[in-house]
């Protein structure tokens, strides 16, 4: 298990600007997880941080165990697919993971059948849908079983069938035990998806609470602003 | 002093009657120019494509150099290797010189900066779109390189053609290190430049016109060839 993991005085700077201002938090196995907060209060930066694509100018982030390769994924906002068919892209992260050859086919295609993509498993990937190719990106991610499922702003994108689809994979895969850390500013989805909720202003941690907690009692004025201020059906 | 329509008709009559002298200079050219061209990209590709995701102390002065390389003058390349496969050079043993492996040596010289450069801001774009989602993958460094050249093969086509263009129009290298000996090392470019000075106009101009002949078709044929891919992968 690589949960819990501690974040400690996590602080990010980039052009001299300070996006991510000492940010303290423990994540635990179990509930998902949603960062929320406007456009740049840093949701994206604190993912990457977690995930290793960036480092931290201060501060760390502690995972329970030290070898965390292999066992996180991430599905970002715009999926970058290669150009080869739908089952070459989960094929080629499973090769990547070091999955014997032998089985890389057949965990592919139980990826790509969960996310309902078995039927376009020869299409070329880059011709899909975008919400296709979202579904693609996730199967992606979800081949590798990972223990921790980064998610950043996975529908932003997308139209509304696409996003319910979308939603209907990570309740999928936060139910057969998969601990979902996803950012979004969509208040509809938090609520949906999210058990307990990491609120971001302005590069600050300000609220980390249960779900039911944070939207009928807001702590701070910043997070009941938001939950004002955004439009309710978005 | 023959008038152009002369010069014109006389060299369609030359190509039409499937000269054998004609025929023999123009493959020739092709097996010296196309041997070339699949030399530098073996090397030009890797090298473009470590140079756009590799980072090492100098780095920027090597893509300048390497950029700048582009514009070798033909005939100093020439001359380069020619003083390297002169009987008095290092590589003078070989006994190279004046043959159609010495011009393959010099058209390889010479394009294959052009190629490795444009290869290298080809993958460096790519990998501005791909890097995050293969470092999450867990591709990097030499991996990583190798699925950029492999996932953007049919626009790296276009660096591949602009060396053979440059391969197949150039006169001056092959002119110093192929002796341009009738039947031996005589291509289209450089029995241009002969006939043309000694007044046989037809034999030069229904060079001229094979020589454009050709290079459109190969366009063409890759020209087809990349739309039927953007089609196909998307």
């Amino acid at each position: 298990m690589i949960l819990p993991v501690e974040l400690k005085e996590l602080t990010f700077v980039a052009g001299g600007r300070v996006i991510l201002d000492r940010v303290s938090a423990q994540i635990g196995a179990g509930p998902s997880t949603v960062i929320l907060g406007a456009n740049g209060a840093g949701k994206s930066v604190l993912m990457r941080l977690m995930h290793g694509l960036l480092a931290p100018a201060n501060g760390q982030v502690r995972w329970a165990s030290a070898n965390t390769e292999r066992k996180q994924a991430m599905v970002f906002q715009r999926p970058v697919l290669l150009r080869r068919s739908a089952l070459a892209n989960v094929t080629y992260a499973l090769k990547l993971a070091r999955v014997p050859r032998a089985e890389r086919e057949r965990v592919a295609l139980e990826a790509l059948d969960s996310v309902g993509l078995a039927p376009f498993a020869s299409r070329p990937a880059r011709v899909l849908s975008g919400g296709e190719q979202q579904r693609l990106a996730l199967a992606r991610a979800w081949a590798l079983h990972p223990e921790v499922l980064f998610l950043d702003e996975p529908t932003a994108s997308l139209d509304p069938t696409a996003t319910r689809e979308i939603e209907r994979v990570i309740q999928a895969f936060d139910a057969a035990g998969t601990k979902i850390i996803m950012a979004t500013h969509n208040l509809g989805q938090a609520r949906r998806l999210g058990d307990e909720v990491l609120f971001l202003h302005q590069g600050r941690l300000v609220e980390h609470a249960g779900v039911e907690q944070f939207f009928s009692k807001p702590a701070s004025p910043e997070a009941s602003a938001f939950i004002k201020g955004e439009l309710p059906w978005v | 002093m023959q008038g152009i329509g002369d010069a014109l008709g006389g060299a369609l009559r030359l190509i039409a009657s499937g000269d054998p002298v004609l025929g023999g200079i123009v493959l020739l050219s092709l097996a010296v120019s196309l041997s070339a061209v699949v030399l530098a990209t073996l090397l030009g590709l890797p090298l473009g494509a470590a140079l756009a995701v590799g980072r090492f102390p100098g780095r920027h002065a090597v893509i300048v150099l390497l950029n700048a390389l582009m514009g070798l003058p033909p005939v100093v390349v020439g001359l380069f290797v020619y003083l390297l496969l002169s009987r008095a050079g290092p590589l003078g043993e070989l006994g190279l010189l004046f043959t159609p492996p010495a011009m393959v040596i010099a058209q390889t010289i010479l394009i294959l900066p052009i190629i490795a450069a444009l290869c290298r801001q080809a993958v460096e774009d790519a990998w501005a779109e791909y890097e995050e989602q293969l470092r999450s993958l867990g591709a990097s460094g030499f991996n990583a390189a190798l699925t950029l050249v492999w996932d953007i093969r049919f626009s790296l086509l276009t660096a591949v053609l602009a060396g053979l263009g440059r391969a197949s129009a150039e006169v001056g290298a092959v002119m110093i290190v192929g002796g341009n000996i009738d039947g031996v090392t005589r291509v289209m470019t450089t029995t241009i430049a002969l006939e043309t000075s000694k007044g046989d106009l037809p034999l030069a101009l229904s060079l001229g016109i094979v020589l454009i002949l050709l290079v459109i078709a190969i366009n063409a044929t890759a020209a087809v060839i990349q739309d039927a891919a953007q089609r196909r992968y998307g």
